[in-house]
């Protein structure tokens, strides 16, 4: 193939793909979710320039009266850290850790879940075997262990993340590849005598896409939640990195007297999954019109 | 239906039997790891490798698995590092805490979603389903601890209704019955959006069956098609889905606990693992995951039960 035709080729998926995210605009619900999630990825790129404070410096002085005022527009913590820089700063974190734990379990996911479902029989019973096993674990306990295990970091949440997440995508990968496998497209391709492996990725993931895509969207919301909750129950990362789960940690127990410390950083973890999942559902929603 | 049984229950053994391993690998394989965790990090290693050899744990690997495997079988769940007492005498009282819990928060939710789900499955697309389409999007969405913060805000600091923590004291200023609303309701949020999902779609598959087209065009009233021909056919594929929430209902004691110091099973786990308590951790995990995997049999049951094109194949 000329390289001329395979510009043109991948410009006309681009323009397809733009009128797919422009489709979204027909879903009220989804441009809610698109809206909240692109806001808090402009916070976390631009947070270097935009938080006002540095998120680990204490400011004494505000420690007497802590809560929302012009100089610390959200209030600062029990430490006198302004609160809507950690806030800004900690949109880093999750939006940091989130995407690269769900790109690694998706890797994992659809090559065994590929695997799986082409080869079926012995492969098929042993990939099997083994999510059935992780999955048998409540996530919490497997979350526990392994942090306990390997102590609490942000490479450790990706890890955990991903040895959690992995098997429930290889379940939906190996569902759809054995449907797909029967497809006359993928007859064809045998046909002509391409390779397993070029089956397994240019014919049948590609047209698993559509749902794969939903799956991902609502994945990164869980995985926020994973990530605050661990933050929460002090399994996240080490302090005094900004993290939204951790900052409600430490200021939960000074709700009755300053409850902004606690509730500023729960409706940003909100507003996000939030995002998230509203935007899975719109993709979703558009997808079925076509 | 009895080979079938036989069948899950074998793999019900196989899955416990792999787990035990995978448990006992990850806090017991190096040995010196154990004796240094019960003498702390200010023992000299002379001392370490004194306890290593007294308490056995020089032995290989295997033969230590199978001495675990037969005391916890045979019920001896070990020594809490943490609590200074045998795992047996803090584990099940823990358990009937989270039980109480658990069993509330499953029963409202079943009730809920059923309520819900029916309403808004009747009438796909109705502004009814819209509602609750959407609003249990945004319940699912809330993290346990961030609802856990809402609500403590408002029914507590604001309205000051319930207590803010339930540590189960009888004698205290808040009635146990008080104590219990708060960390309910922030399981019920958390997990009903999802069960309400699964049974809407269940239910709008069954009003495009041909027999509900039929019940209609022989006149029946719409409240009579709904309660006699679709109901009962729609809960057949959300059950197992309704079942498999008791699996989440233990991660989310977990984090509910830890919210509201609810003394649990949750909250046991979750303090034995920062105080690297093992055998508590060991036997907690083992008991979830046998919880997880009786639940998924159970499913699989009253399904067959449920659907006899399953049953008689």
């Amino acid at each position: 193939m000329s390289a001329t035709t395979a510009n043109a080729r991948s410009a006309g998926t681009l323009a397809r793909t733009w009128a797919k995210v422009r489709l979204l605009r027909e879903s009220p619900v989804g441009m809610v979710g698109a809206f909240l999630v692109v806001f808090w990825i402009v916070v976390a790129i631009l947070a270097p320039w935009i938080a006002p404070y540095d998120p680990n410096a204490s400011n004494m002085d505000a420690l007497a009266d802590p809560g929302p005022s012009a100089v610390n527009w959200l209030g600062t913590d029990n430490q006198g850290r302004d609160i809507l820089s950690r806030i800004m700063w900690g949109s880093r974190t999750v939006l940091g850790v989130a995407p690269v734990a769900v790109l690694i379990a998706y890797t994992i996911g659809c090559f065994m879940g590929l695997l799986a479902g082409y080869y079926r029989g012995w492969v098929d019973q042993l990939v099997n075997r083994i999510a059935d096993i992780i999955l048998s674990f409540p996530a919490i306990v497997l979350y526990i262990i392994v942090i306990m295990r390997l102590g609490p970091s942000a490479f450790n949440v990706v890890m955990a993340v991903v040895f959690i997440a992995s098997p429930q995508i290889i379940r939906i990968v190996r569902g759809m590849t054995l449907e797909l496998r029967e497809q006359d497209y993928v007859a064809a391709a045998k046909m002509r005598g391409e390779s397993a492996l070029y089956i397994m990725l240019a014919e049948i993931l590609p047209n698993a896409r559509g749902p794969l895509i939903v799956d991902a969207c609502l994945r990164m919301g869980y995985t926020t939640i994973t990530i605050g909750v661990l933050g929460f129950l002090g399994l996240g990362l080490p302090p005094p990195a900004p993290d939204w789960g951790g900052m409600v940690k430490d200021t939960y127990a000074m709700m009755t007297i300053y409850p902004h410390m606690a509730l500023f950083p729960a409706l940003s973890i909100t507003s996000l999954v939030v995002g998230f999942s509203l935007l899975a559902d719109g993709i979703r929603e558009i997808s079925l019109k076509d | 239906m009895l080979a079938f049984l036989g069948k899950r229950l074998a793999s019900l053994i196989f899955t416990m039997l792999a787990v035990s391993i995978l448990v006992f690998v990850a806090f017991e394989f190096t040995p010196g790891q154990v004796a240094r965790k019960v003498l702390g990090p200010f023992a000299t290693q002379d001392q370490v490798d004194q306890l290593t050899e007294k308490m056995g744990l020089n032995r290989p690997v295997i033969e230590r698995y199978f001495e675990w495997l037969g005391h916890t079988l045979s019920g001896n769940l070990g020594y809490s590092t943490l609590f200074k007492t045998d795992v047996n005498n803090i584990i099940w009282g823990r358990l009937g805490n989270t039980l109480l819990l658990a069993a509330i928060a499953f029963v409202i939710i079943v009730v809920f979603s059923i309520v819900f789900g029916i309403a808004a499955g009747m009438r796909e697309g109705s502004k009814l389903d819209r509602v609750i389409s959407v609003s249990s999007i945004v319940t699912t969405s809330v993290p346990e601890f961030a609802s856990g913060v809402f609500l403590a805000s408002i029914f507590v600091i604001w309205l000051n209704l319930l207590p803010g923590t339930s540590p189960l004291d009888p004698g205290g200023e808040w009635s146990i019955p008080s104590q219990l609303v708060l960390p309910v309701a922030v399981m019920v949020l958390y997990d009903l959006g999802y069960v309400v999902r699964m049974v809407r779609a269940s239910m709008v598959e069954v009003m495009t069956k041909p027999y509900i087209r039929t019940a209609v065009l022989k006149g029946l009233s719409f409240r009579q098609v709904i309660l006699k021909h679709a109901l009962r056919n729609a809960m057949i594929a959300p059950f197992t889905v309704i079942l498999l929430q008791i699996n989440y209902l233990v991660t989310g004691v977990v984090v509910v606990e830890a919210v509201f110091a609810y003394p649990g099973f949750g909250r046991m786990l979750l303090e034995s693992a920062l105080a690297q308590d093992v055998a508590t951790v060991e036997a907690a995990s083992l008991f979830a995951v046998f919880v997880t995997v009786s639940t998924q049999i159970l499913g699989d049951l009253g399904y067959m039960y449920l659907n006899p094109r399953i049953r008689f194949s």
